[in-house]
C-alpha cells in the first residue's frame, strides 16, 4: 500500500526531476566534502609536532585545500535546498490544485456526506504535512545514508580496526533508538487520544457556554474538565518522558563511541599504527556518526504521518467525478420553459427507496410548490432537476429535450436558483451580485439589486456597492438573501428555484424578499419550496413529501378535496390563524 | 510571559534542579575534549597505555553520569511542563466559566478554544524547552569559549570572533524569515477560506456553472503560497551553508595560529585537537539557541493571548446572599423590569427604557424583527447580561441580589441553537436536576413532543447522542432541548425562538402541551412566527430595541401598525382576519 502511494507521490515530483537529480548531486558532492573536511584537518595537526616541528608550506598548501571543501560543500549545500525547496512547493501546489479540482467535479453526494472541516484539513493540514513530511524528510533521510556511507568509507580508509570498533558499537545506537521510538509511539498515541478528547470537551462546553451558564453546569463541567485533563497530564509526563529520552541516549551513545575510540585510537597511535593527525580525524567522524542515525529515525515518523497524509489526500482523488456530458450534448442557450418530470423513480442509497414514478408536467410560466414538514426531502427535487444527483430511472426534460443530452453548464445555466442557506463568498458586494454575469454593467448590478429591494440597504453601507462581505459580519441573513435575488434577478434565468424557508429574518427584510420573489416568479416557470400559504394556494401544482416521498400532488383545491396528507397538514398548521 | 509563571509554583523544585542538572552534564560533556587532548599529550607521546586507558575509562564514567543528569533533568521538565499546562488549563476552564457572556461575545468562542488547546501546548512546550535547554545551550557556547581561553587566550579570540559571527548571521535570517511565516500562515488561511466557500456553496457554484473561476482564485491562493514558500526558503537555505562555514573558517584558523603557537612551543598538538573539537561543539549549540528563539517567539505570543482570556474580568458578578426580599404572592409580578435599558457596548441602546410586568402562570410572546430585542430582553432575565440602566426584578427582588445558582436554578432555557452534548440522552435530560428520575425525564419528553421517537430508538434514554447531536434531526434536536429545560420543574420557562425547526403542526402540539402545565409555569415565547404566539396570555411587540406593544394578538392587530405589518407578511388579512 505503501508502494503505491510513494509511486502516486513520484508522480506528482515527475515535472521536476530535473531538480530533483540535481538535488541528489548535490546532496553527494556536499556530503563528501564535508566528509573529506575532516581528513584535512587530520593531515594538518600532523603537520603541527611541536616546538620547530611545524610545516608552514604543508600546512598552508592543505588549508586551501580545507577552504576549498568548505566552500564547496557549503554552495552545495545551498544548491541542494534550493532544488529541493523548488520540487517541493511546486509539486504541493500541483497536488492542491488536483485536489481542488477533484473537489469542483467530485459527485454531490460526497460533498454532502463528508464534514466540510475534515475535507478543508485534506486540502490544508494533510498537503502541508506531505509538504514538510515527505519531501523535505526525503532529503533529510538521502543526506544522512550519505554520510553514513561516506563517514565509515573515509574511516575505513584510515584505519579498518578502529572502523570495526565504531561499527560495533553502532547497532547500539539504532536498537536504543528504535526502542525509545517504539515506545514513545505508544505513549504518544495515548496522549493523542486523550488530547483528543479534551479538545472535544473543551469545544462543546465553551462552545456552548451560554448554555453551560443557562443550566448552571459550570461545576460539574469543571470537575469533568479536570478529570481528562489530569488524565492527559499523566500521560503527558510519560510520554514527553520517553520522546525526550532520544536526545541523551543518543548523545551517551555518541560519547562512548567517541571515548573508545579515543582509548584504541591513543593505543594504536602509539604502536604507531596510526597519526596524532588521523586520530583527531576519527574523533571528529565519532562526533558526527551517530547523528544521522538519530536524524533518521526522526525522518521516519515523519515519514509515516506523511504517508497517512497522502493517503487521505488521495482519498479524495480517488472520488468518482460526477459523470462527464454525454458525447455530443447539445449546448442550450435558451429555453422556453417548458419542464417534464416524466417516470422518475430515485433514492440515495440502493436499499431504500425515495422518489418512485413521479410525473410532473410544468408548462411555461408555471408554478411548482414542494411542501411538507421538516426533514420531508424538498430538496431532492432540486437536487434532480439541477442534476446534481441523476435520476435512477426515467427522464427529466426541458422544452423536451432529456437533461442528460445537454451540457450540464448550459442546462444549469437555465435556472436561477436562491437557497435557503444563502451563500456568498468572501468579496465586494458588487461582484456577488455579478457572479453569474461577471462582463455587467453598473447599471445593470444597480438595475438588478433595485429590483431585489437591496439596494436600499447596500447604498446605506459606508463602501455601499464596494463593501467586502466577511464571514460572519456586517449584513444580516436577510440581507444576504436578498443579494441572492439580485444575482439570479441579473441573470434573467427563464426558470427559478426558490427556497422560501425565512427563519429568523425580520419582518421588513422577510417583505421585501417577499415582494421581490413574486416579481421574480412573474412569467418564470419555478420551483418552490414553498412555506407561504399564498404561494402554495396560487401554485399551479402542489408536491407534498413526506419522510422522502411524494405523498399527494395536485392542486391546492384538489388536494384539500381529497382530504388526505395535505389536508391535515394544512389544517394543523394554518388552522389557528383563522 | 512571565505572568504566567504562578502556575509553575507547585514545581519549584523542578524548575531549579532540572537545569542544574542539565548544567552538570553540558559541564561533563565540555570536560571530555581535555581529557581526549590529554590523552594525546601525556599518553600517545609517553607512549602510556595504562594512561590511555584510566582516561578513557574516566571518559566513559563522565558520559554515564552526565546521561544520569540527563534523564532526571527531562524527567523534571516533563513533570513541571505537562503540571504547568494542566493547572493553567484548569485555571483557564474555570475562568472561562466565570465570564458572563458579553466577555464571551468579544473574545469570541472559536477563539477561547484554540487559546485553551494549541496556546497551552505552545506555553508547555516552551517550559519544557526552558528547562531543558535555555542553560545548556548558552553555556555550550560560553563554556566552549571559556575552554579555550583556559588553553589559550589568543586562540580563544578566534572563538568570539566565530560565535559573534554565527549570531549575527541567525539574526539576519531570522528577522527576514519569521514575518514570511506570518505571511504564509495568511495565505493557508485564504486557501482554507476558498476551499470552504466552495464546499459549502457547491449547489450555487454549479448552478452557475461557475467551477472555472472558482479554480482560478484558487490557483491564485496555492501560487502565492508557492512563491511565498520559495522565497522564504531562498532565506534560510543560507543559515547552514553560512555557519558551517563561519565555523571551518574558525578552524582553519585554529589550524594556521595553533600551527604558529605550536611552532613557539606555547601550545601542544593534542591541544589543538581540543579546540577543534570545542569549535563544532559551538555550531551545534548555536543552532539550538535559533530553535529556542523560535519557540519563545511563538510563546509569548501565546502567553499574549492567555493573559488576555484571565486578566478579562466578568462583568457580571454573583450575589452573594440568598435573597431575603422574594415573595412568591401571587399579586407579586414574577419578572418586573423597570425602566431597564441595555447596550452591548456601542453608542445606540440596543434596549431602551423598557417596562414590563409578567405575572406567575401567565404565557408571554415576544416578537419583532431581527435586531429588535427581543433576544436581549430574555437574556437579561437569567443575568447574562446586566441591565446598564433600570431593574429587573424576579418575585420581586433584584435579580443581582441573586446567587446565580439561585436565580438561574428556577429558570428553563431553551436557546435558539439547540445544542445537545456529547453523552446519553438520559445525561442531557438531567443538565437541569441531575437527580431527575426517569418518569420526571419522561414526562418532560412527552411536553416537549420528544416522547414519540425516542420510544422508537431501541436503547431508550440510553441512545447515545454524538457531539452536538449530529446524529439526531434539527427538529429532534429542538424538541430535547425543550424538554431538557422542563426536566425539574422550571418555574420561568425561556423559549428563545426555539421552535423555528419545528414543523407547524409540532409547535401546535407543543404549545397544547404547555398549556397543560398550567398556571405553576410562567412562559416566555420568543418567536418570528406570529401564529406561535396568537394565543399567548400576552404579546410584546419589540422594534428597535423599544417595546412598542404589549396585548393579545386580537387588541395589537387592531391598534398595532407593526405587530399588524409583521402578521400581514405572514399571513393574508383574510387569514388573519378570518382564516
Amino acid at each position: 500500500m505503501d508502494k503505491n502511494v510513494i509511486k502516486r507521490l513520484a508522480g506528482f515530483l515527475k515535472p521536476y526531476y530535473g531538480y530533483l537529480v540535481l538535488a541528489l548531486a548535490s546532496a553527494v558532492i556536499s556530503v563528501a566534502m564535508s566528509l573529506w573536511a575532516p581528513v584535512l584537518i587530520g593531515g594538518a595537526v600532523d603537520l603541527i609536532v611541536g616546538p620547530g616541528n611545524v610545516d608552514f608550506p604543508g600546512i598552508v598548501s592543505i588549508l586551501i585545500k580545507i577552504g576549498a571543501a568548505i566552500g564547496l560543500s557549503a554552495l552545495f549545500q545551498w544548491l541542494m535546498t534550493r532544488c529541493t525547496n523548488h520540487v517541493t512547493y511546486f509539486a504541493v501546489r500541483d497536488l492542491r490544485v488536483r485536489v481542488f479540482e477533484k473537489l469542483k467535479t467530485v459527485h454531490l453526494k460526497y460533498v454532502d456526506s463528508h464534514a466540510h472541516g475534515d475535507l478543508i484539513s485534506r486540502v490544508v493540514n494533510d498537503i502541508d504535512q506531505i509538504s514538510d513530511g515527505l519531501l523535505q524528510g526525503f532529503a533529510q533521510l538521502f543526506t544522512g545514508v550519505v554520510t553514513i556511507v561516506g563517514t565509515l568509507l573515509f574511516m575505513l580508509s584510515i584505519n579498518v580496526n578502529i572502523t570495526l570498533v565504531v561499527v560495533l558499537i553502532t547497532p547500539l545506537s539504532l536498537g536504543m533508538a528504535a526502542f525509545i521510538a517504539k515506545k514513545s509511539f505508544h505513549l504518544f498515541r495515548e496522549q493523542a487520544a486523550v488530547r483528543g478528547e479534551l479538545s472535544g470537551y473543551v469545544e462543546e462546553m465553551v462552545g456552548n457556554q451560554k448554555v453551560v451558564k443557562a443550566f448552571g453546569y459550570e461545576k460539574e463541567a469543571q470537575k469533568k474538565f479536570e478529570e481528562i485533563n489530569e488524565r492527559l497530564q499523566t500521560s503527558g509526563v510519560k510520554s514527553q518522558f520517553a520522546s525526550s529520552l532520544t536526545n541523551p541516549c543518543t548523545r551517551f551513545v555518541n560519547a562512548i563511541v567517541y571515548a573508545t575510540v579515543g582509548i584504541v585510537g591513543a593505543l594504536t597511535a602509539i604502536s604507531g599504527g596510526i597519526t596524532i593527525g588521523q586520530l583527531s580525524s576519527f574523533l571528529i567522524y565519532a562526533n558526527q556518526y551517530t547523528k544521522p542515525f538519530n536524524e533518521i529515525s526522526g525522518v521516519v515518523t515523519e515519514l509515516q504521518t506523511a504517508f497517512a497524509s497522502a493517503r487521505r489526500v488521495f482519498e479524495v482523488l480517488d472520488e468518482p467525478s460526477e459523470t462527464p456530458d454525454a458525447p455530443g450534448a447539445a449546448v442550450m442557450e435558451s429555453s422556453g420553459g417548458r419542464v417534464e418530470i416524466e417516470d422518475v423513480s430515485f433514492s440515495y442509497v440502493p436499499d431504500r427507496k425515495l422518489i418512485e414514478g413521479l410525473n410532473v408536467y410544468a408548462q411555461p410560466g408555471q408554478r411548482i410548490a414542494i411542501v411538507g414538514p421538516t426533514g420531508s426531502g424538498k430538496t431532492t427535487i432540486i437536487n434532480l432537476l439541477m442534476r446534481f444527483y441523476d435520476v435512477d430511472k426515467g427522464t427529466i426534460r426541458v422544452d423536451g429535450t432529456d437533461i442528460r443530452l445537454i451540457t450540464r453548464n448550459s442546462m444549469r445555466a437555465l435556472y436561477g436558483m436562491v437557497l435557503q442557506e444563502t451563500w456568498l463568498f468572501a468579496g465586494s458586494i458588487r461582484d456577488n451580485i455579478a457572479y453569474g454575469k461577471p462582463d455587467a454593467t453598473e447599471e445593470e448590478i444597480i438595475a438588478a439589486a433595485k429590483a431585489a429591494h437591496a439596494h436600499g440597504f447596500i447604498r446605506r453601507l459606508p463602501d455601499g456597492y464596494d463593501t467586502i462581505i466577511a464571514e460572519d459580519g456586517g449584513i444580516s441573513q436577510g440581507q444576504k438573501q436578498l443579494l441572492c435575488i439580485a444575482r439570479v434577478m441579473l441573470t434573467r434565468p427563464p426558470m427559478l428555484i426558490l427556497d422560501e424557508a425565512t427563519s429568523s429574518i425580520d419582518t421588513r427584510t422577510e417583505m421585501m424578499i417577499q415582494s421581490a420573489f413574486s416579481k421574480l416568479m412573474k412569467g418564470r416557470t419555478s420551483f418552490v419550496v414553498a412555506h407561504r400559504l399564498s404561494t402554495i394556494r396560487e401554485a399551479d401544482c402542489i408536491l407534498v413529501m413526506n419522510e422522502g416521498n411524494i405523498v399527494e400532488q395536485g392542486t391546492h383545491k384538489e388536494l384539500m378535496m381529497q382530504n388526505g396528507f395535505y389536508a391535515n397538514l394544512y389544517n394543523s398548521q394554518f388552522e389557528q390563524v383563522k | 510571559m512571565w505572568k504566567l509563571a504562578k502556575y509553575l509554583k507547585h514545581y519549584k523544585k523542578e524548575v531549579i534542579l532540572g537545569p542544574a542538572f542539565k548544567l552538570t552534564e553540558a559541564i561533563l560533556e565540555l570536560i571530555a575534549p581535555l581529557i581526549m587532548a590529554n590523552i594525546i599529550d601525556v599518553g600517545i607521546r609517553n607512549s602510556d597505555s595504562d594512561y590511555i586507558l584510566r582516561m578513557g575509562g574516566l571518559m566513559i564514567l563522565i558520559a554515564a553520569v552526565g546521561l544520569c543528569c540527563a534523564l532526571i533533568c527531562q524527567y523534571f521538565a516533563a513533570k513541571a511542563s505537562q503540571g504547568f499546562g494542566t493547572n493553567l488549563r484548569n485555571e483557564m476552564f474555570s475562568h472561562i466559566a466565570s465570564l458572563s457572556h458579553a466577555e464571551i461575545d468579544t473574545l469570541g468562542t472559536p477563539s477561547l478554544i484554540t487559546r485553551i488547546t494549541n496556546d497551552v501546548n505552545q506555553l508547555q512546550v516552551a517550559v519544557a524547552m526552558l528547562i531543558r535547554l535555555v542553560i545548556r545551550a548558552p553555556f555550550l557556547v560560553i563554556g566552549a569559549t571559556v575552554m579555550a581561553m583556559m588553553i589559550d587566550f589568543q586562540m580563544s579570540l578566534i572563538f568570539v570572533a566565530a560565535a559573534a559571527g554565527i549570531a549575527v548571521v541567525l539574526y539576519l535570517v531570522m528577522s527576514r524569515s519569521v514575518p514570511f511565516y506570518r505571511a504564509i500562515q495568511k495565505l493557508l488561511d485564504r486557501i482554507s477560506l476558498v476551499t470552504r466557500e466552495n464546499l459549502a456553496g457547491v449547489r450555487v457554484i454549479r448552478a452557475f456553472s461557475k467551477q472555472e473561476k472558482e479554480q482560478e482564485r484558487f490557483d491564485e491562493g496555492t501560487d502565492e503560497l508557492k512563491k511565498a514558500s520559495v522565497r522564504v526558503g531562498k532565506i534560510s537555505a543560507l543559515l547552514n551553508p553560512f555557519t558551517y562555514l563561519i565555523v571551518n573558517a574558525g578552524i582553519i584558523a585554529i589550524i594556521w595560529f595553533g600551527g604558529g603557537a605550536v611552532n613557539t612551543g606555547a601550545l601542544e598538538q593534542g591541544q589543538i585537537v581540543a579546540l577543534v573539537q570545542y569549535m563544532t561543539q559551538i555550531l551545534l549549540a548555536l543552532i539550538v539557541v535559533a530553535n529556542l528563539v523560535v519557540i519563545f517567539t511563538k510563546a509569548s505570543a501565546s502567553a499574549a493571548r492567555v493573559n488576555e482570556v484571565l486578566e478579562t474580568q466578568a462583568s457580571v458578578a454573583d450575589g452573594k446572599n440568598a435573597p431575603e426580599n422574594a415573595d412568591k404572592g401571587a399579586d407579586i409580578p414574577k419578572i418586573e423590569f423597570q425602566n431597564v435599558s441595555f447596550s452591548y457596548g456601542g453608542d445606540e441602546m440596543d434596549l431602551e427604557n423598557v417596562s414590563v410586568k409578567i405575572m406567575r402562570g401567565q404565557t408571554i410572546g415576544v416578537i419583532g424583527g431581527t435586531g429588535s430585542g427581543k433576544s436581549t430582553f430574555v437574556n437579561l432575565i437569567p443575568r447574562f447580561y446586566d441591565a446598564s440602566k433600570g431593574r429587573i426584578l424576579v418575585d420581586g427582588e433584584d435579580v443581582r441580589e441573586y446567587p446565580f445558582s439561585v436565580l438561574r436554578g428556577q429558570i428553563g432555557m431553551v436557546p435558539q441553537q439547540a445544542v445537545l452534548f456529547s453523552g446519553t440522552v438520559r445525561e442531557n435530560m438531567r443538565w437541569r436536576d441531575d437527580s431527575a428520575t426517569d418518569d420526571e425525564i419522561w414526562a418532560a419528553l412527552r411536553t416537549a413532543q420528544a416522547c414519540g421517537f425516542i420510544e422508537k430508538f431501541p436503547q431508550k434514554l440510553d441512545t447515545p447522542v454524538l457531539q452536538g447531536g449530529k446524529n439526531l434531526s434539527g427538529g429532534q434536536r429542538q424538541r430535547l432541548t425543550i424538554a431538557r429545560a422542563l426536566v425539574g420543574r422550571p418555574e420561568i420557562l425561556i423559549l428563545d425562538d426555539s421552535a423555528s425547526a419545528l414543523d407547524f403542526a409540532t409547535d401546535a402540539a407543543l404549545r397544547e402541551a404547555l398549556r397543560e402545565y398550567g398556571r405553576e409555569i410562567t412562559v416566555i415565547m420568543v418567536s418570528q412566527r406570529a401564529t406561535t404566539l396568537k394565543n399567548a396570555d400576552k404579546i410584546i411587540v419589540f422594534d428597535d430595541g423599544q417595546v412598542v406593544g404589549v396585548g393579545t394578538h386580537e387588541e395589537l392587530f387592531e391598534t398595532n401598525a407593526v405587530y399588524r405589518e409583521i402578521c400581514l407578511s405572514q399571513l393574508s388579512e383574510g387569514e388573519v382576519r378570518h382564516g
